[in-house]
């Protein structure tokens, strides 16, 4: 009888750093943390191949909790560290943690060059629509309208959907998914795990001080599943208490509507994350609390080369054609003369 | 890869006298798109060949084509050749080509009296003087008479040159640089060969162009063989130097493949992660050649992300570099000050430009040492080196590599555009004798301490204060950094007020300990004297040269540039104290001697240029004499071992 190899688990309590977690209590991040170390326990990665890179605000603080390596490092550039890492060491496993503002407003242009160039990277994003760190500024997500110490009357500035960021980038895996819906949460963080190039997760994450309840809608188990679509790959867009609502294309646009009555399950979207257009993906990425449900799921899923994985191609290709470079036919390698 | 034995033999000679010359100034002048980079380079490349030693100063607009014919688009390129040792491009012209009536008003300043002037004369119709500002014709009104006017119709002997060849007007007139590259071959008896290989090898593709550039280039110099207006021609005979293999280079070359030596003599992969900016892109153009050695380049979005790159690989165990110039540092300073406190090993160049802001992005300035030194926030002390020439900026880069392994800390290393640039010969280094860099991964746990399991100190240090520099995907050493003020030894994120007073100072001494490891500051000339010229970076040539001058008429003036600018070689302090006068030449408003004050309380003084042009031999030489004459000053020295202080009003400083 053939042997296999074991695969290789760990616990979540090996994955815990020995440093105290120093979270306001009730914040979303605890539940994040718990749910990744569940999630990793399992992935088949050893400990000392996972590397964690931050940025700043409260969720940067993530790798010091992680017994792994990690990086906490500058406000917006983690993508950056964890590019040149992931360049140099194929063979690690690299996530990134970042929030809305650290990601999306200081290291906007970071993470959509990051996504573009398909780094092997799974970039995590807390989305709490709110400066924590910094004591409760409006952030590049928070609604318009949102009232906070820099806004007292309210935001004028336009939010960014991070998801139709990262879409519009072209990213090759696209995620979202909810802090308290730890289910779900661990799945969808073990789906980025096993993806090769850059694969992006959008968490609703609930900022207990600064902007308590801002995605209630979408937690609150009495009203959740009317403003919420799980996404399922190849199945109808269908949501709902009873569900009986769906998503039906009308033009470009889409549209709620009521199964039964003339509408059947054969109207809606279905669902493709595999598309090799990202139109659908943005399409849902689009859909925005209270006019829709919001998707929660993988919006899309896609293989394409990894720029780490070509680059070092190059690398081994060039050494292939005319053997690894040796310093003195370097220095040489153009005219040389000889003083006797 | 050509090999040669020098000297080449240049082709016989007909009839023309021949004149022996010590060495020669040449300069090409014209358009920014006559080709007359190209022309110089080719012109520096069959000098070094034929033996001479070579210094370059290539000079050109930051615009890639100004409007043609105009002032503001003039490029020239100056090679200096010769039989003895130089240092650098010099001071005036022996030689000028001037395209076009342009090119001829901005640089006939520079040409000495009697000195010969090369003209495209089909180029000085009414709209070229126009365009250049001129109200008559110089070629006729009498205004170069003290110069030895050689008036050549390059545009009608070049089109007669490649009549034969299928080419549009406009084609044929774009071979035009190498008719004059041709004639002033013959002027200083130059072969042609090394040219006319790399024509062959640029253009193998296009073999109209080819054949065009090399019958136009013959026609330049068979022109001269013949042309009665040029009766002498000369000979400057190949240099004395230290024999052995040479290749030319310049300052960014020069750097690409120390780099690469950094690399391969630690056994570490180079990641090289860049923005292109003027001056500093070239590096990055010859390092994406270099696959096979293994290199990594990146060129990422912006200055920030090329530095968080290299960060990010130095983390995972590679020889992280980011090149750029002023405004690039600017922007990273912050990754610097991350790079500080997490103590990686980084290579920051700065290929320094003409500031502040984009400034002058393609003339050369030295003006960014205190940036470097203190352009952070916080107490960020980094190391700093600088290469003297264009060849030792493969020294230096590569003692950036050893320093920042070796004391896990950023190093700068401060080039400038005119290093980066200029060209000089290069005497191969003997790989087995390069010094290999010596680096331990850690692979055990170095804490188990307060009954706790084995476990990895990120801030445990060595006697030097040196870290352990542990990778990811080493098991049981899985640790956290990041630019917290962390607890020293264990790298936990503290707040305490003492431990960060702790770590600051460590950091400072740590940087200080490098002082320890690298070469003494080296005096040229007495030991003790009148004056000390003390400089850094690029102004060695003009520096030494002004020095050796002064020192053959007698006067008691030694040089000392320093290489190590932070730490500084610890003898600094006492080399300084042997002089009258400290004279410190800077391309900035005296950043160098501020820090000579401070540091050593010396009252030193400044010779300070700010015009994105390297000094003249001849500034500091009459600074040097000027400070000799000057008894006024009051002036501190040491005369066997005593501090004496000779009294006199303080009128030093006035630079």
């Amino acid at each position: 009888m053939a042997t296999t190899t074991p695969l290789l688990t760990l616990t979540a309590k090996e994955l815990a750093s020995d440093q105290e977690v120093r979270w306001c209590p009730g914040c979303g991040d605890y539940s994040i943390l718990a749910q990744m170390k569940k999630a990793l326990a399992g992935v088949g990665v050893p400990r000392e191949k996972m590397v964690f890179i931050s940025g700043i605000g409260c969720s940067s603080r993530f790798p010091y909790y992680m017994n792994t390596y990690g990086f906490h490092s500058i406000h917006g550039r983690a993508p950056t560290f964890a590019t040149g890492l992931k360049a140099c060491r194929p063979d690690l496993q690299v996530w990134v943690i970042t929030g809305d503002g650290d990601g999306l407003s200081i290291g906007g242009n970071h993470l959509i060059h990051c996504i573009r160039r398909n780094v092997d990277l799974k970039i995590i994003l807390f989305n709490n629509e709110i400066y924590g760190l910094t004591k409760g500024q409006y952030s590049p997500t928070s609604r318009i309208g949102t009232r906070t110490k820099s806004s007292p009357l309210g935001s004028i500035d336009n939010p960014l959907r991070p998801l139709s960021i990262a879409i519009g980038a072209e990213a090759t895996f696209v995620a979202r998914t909810v802090d308290v819906d730890i289910n779900h949460l661990t799945e969808t963080l073990r789906k980025a795990s096993a993806h090769k190039g850059t694969a992006f997760v959008e968490i609703y994450q609930n900022c207990k001080i600064f902007n308590d309840g801002v995605f209630e809608y979408a937690t609150d188990k009495s009203i959740k599943a009317d403003n919420t679509l799980y996404l399922e790959h190849g199945k109808p867009l269908i949501f709902g208490k009873d569900r009986n609502k769906g998503i039906r294309l009308h033009g470009l646009d889409p549209e709620v509507v009521t199964l039964g009555s003339g509408i059947n399950v054969d109207d809606l979207l279905i669902h493709d994350e595999k598309a090799e257009e990202p139109s659908l993906a943005y399409l849902l990425s689009r859909m925005v609390y209270p006019r829709f449900p919001e998707c929660v799921g993988v919006f899309r899923n896609v293989e394409r080369p990894t720029y780490d994985d070509l680059l070092n191609q190059q690398i081994e290709e060039a050494v292939k054609a005319k053997g690894r470079g040796k310093l003195d036919e370097l220095f040489a390698a153009d005219d040389t003369w000889v003083v006797q | 890869m050509t090999v040669l034995n020098s000297p080449v033999q240049p082709p016989p000679v007909k009839h023309a006298q021949i004149q022996e010359l010590d060495s020669a100034i040449v300069r090409f002048a014209g358009d920014s798109g006559d080709g007359m980079q190209l022309a110089g380079t080719q012109f520096t490349n069959a000098s070094a060949i034929l033996g001479n030693d070579i210094a370059t100063f290539p000079d050109f607009p930051a615009e890639i084509r100004a409007p043609a014919g105009t002032l503001a688009g003039v490029s020239g390129f100056q090679v200096h050749f010769s039989r003895n040792d130089i240092h650098t491009p010099g001071d005036s012209l022996n030689t000028l080509i001037a395209m076009n009536p342009a090119a001829l008003k901005t640089n006939i300043k520079d040409l000495e009296t009697g000195g010969i002037l090369i003209v495209n004369a089909d180029a000085f119709g009414p709209g070229d003087l126009h365009k250049a500002g001129y109200k008559s014709n110089p070629l006729d009104d009498g205004s170069l008479k003290s110069y030895r006017l050689i008036k050549v119709p390059i545009n009608v002997l070049n089109r007669a040159a490649v009549s034969e060849i299928k080419m549009s007007p406009r084609e044929a007139d774009r071979c035009k640089n190498f008719f004059a590259l041709g004639l002033v071959y013959w002027l200083y008896e130059r072969s042609l060969d090394p040219t006319v290989r790399w024509i062959k090898d640029k253009f193998a593709k296009n073999p109209a162009v080819l054949e065009a550039n090399i019958r136009t280039l013959k026609a330049g110099y068979n022109f001269g063989e013949t042309t009665e207006a040029l009766p002498v021609h000369y000979r400057v005979a190949p240099a004395q130097i230290k024999p052995g293999k040479y290749r030319k280079i310049t300052g960014n070359e020069a750097i690409a493949l120390g780099l690469v030596a950094g690399s391969q003599l630690s056994n570490l992969p180079l990641c090289y992660a860049t923005y292109p900016i003027t001056p500093a892109s070239d590096i990055l153009h010859q390092l994406a050649g270099y696959k096979r050695y293994g290199v990594r380049t990146l060129q990422a979005e912006d200055e920030i992300a090329a530095i968080g790159m290299a960060i990010g690989a130095a983390f995972g165990g590679a020889l992280g570099v980011t090149a750029t110039s002023g405004p690039g540092v600017c922007l990273k300073s912050e990754a610097i000050g991350l790079a500080v406190i997490t103590e990686l090993p980084l290579i920051i160049i700065d290929v320094q430009r003409g500031g502040p802001s984009t400034g002058l992005p393609t003339k050369t300035e030295q003006a960014d040492l205190l940036q470097a030194m203190f352009g952070r926030n916080g107490e960020c002390p980094v190391a700093i080196v600088a290469p003297c020439s264009p060849a030792d900026c493969f020294n230096m880069v590569f003692e950036a590599a050893r320093l920042a392994i070796g004391f896990m800390t950023p190093v700068f290393l401060l080039s400038d555009g005119y290093l980066a640039n200029g060209a000089e010969p290069w005497l191969i280094p003997n790989v087995a004798d390069l010094p290999k860099i010596n680096i331990k991964h850690p692979t055990a746990p170095n804490g188990n301490g307060n009954g706790q399991a084995p476990h990895f100190l990120p801030y445990k240090r060595d006697s030097r204060l040196v870290r352990e520099w542990a990778i990811p995907g080493t098991p049981g050493l899985e640790h956290r950094i990041g630019g917290l003020e962390k607890e020293d030894v264990t790298g936990n994120v503290s707040y305490d007020p003492q431990n960060h007073e702790h770590m600051v100072r460590t950091r400072a001494q740590k940087i200080a300990n490098i002082a320890n490891e690298i070469p003494p500051l080296e005096v040229k000339g007495p030991d003790h004297g009148d004056v000390l010229v003390i400089g850094w970076g690029g102004t060695f040539g003009s520096i030494s040269t002004a020095v050796e001058r002064c020192q053959r008429k007698g006067l008691k003036v030694a040089q000392a540039h320093l290489r190590y600018l932070n730490p500084m070689p610890k003898n600094t302090g006492a080399v300084l104290q042997n002089y009258r006068r400290v004279l410190v030449p800077e391309l900035n408003r005296g950043q160098l001697r501020m820090l000579l004050r401070a540091e050593y309380l010396i009252d030193a003084v400044g010779l300070n240029k700010v015009q994105g042009k390297p000094f003249l031999v001849s500034e500091i030489e009459e600074k040097i004499e000027q400070l000799i004459n000057d008894k006024h000053g009051k002036v501190t020295m040491r005369v066997d071992g005593k501090l004496m202080d000779e009294f006199v009003d303080d009128a030093g400083n006035a630079n």
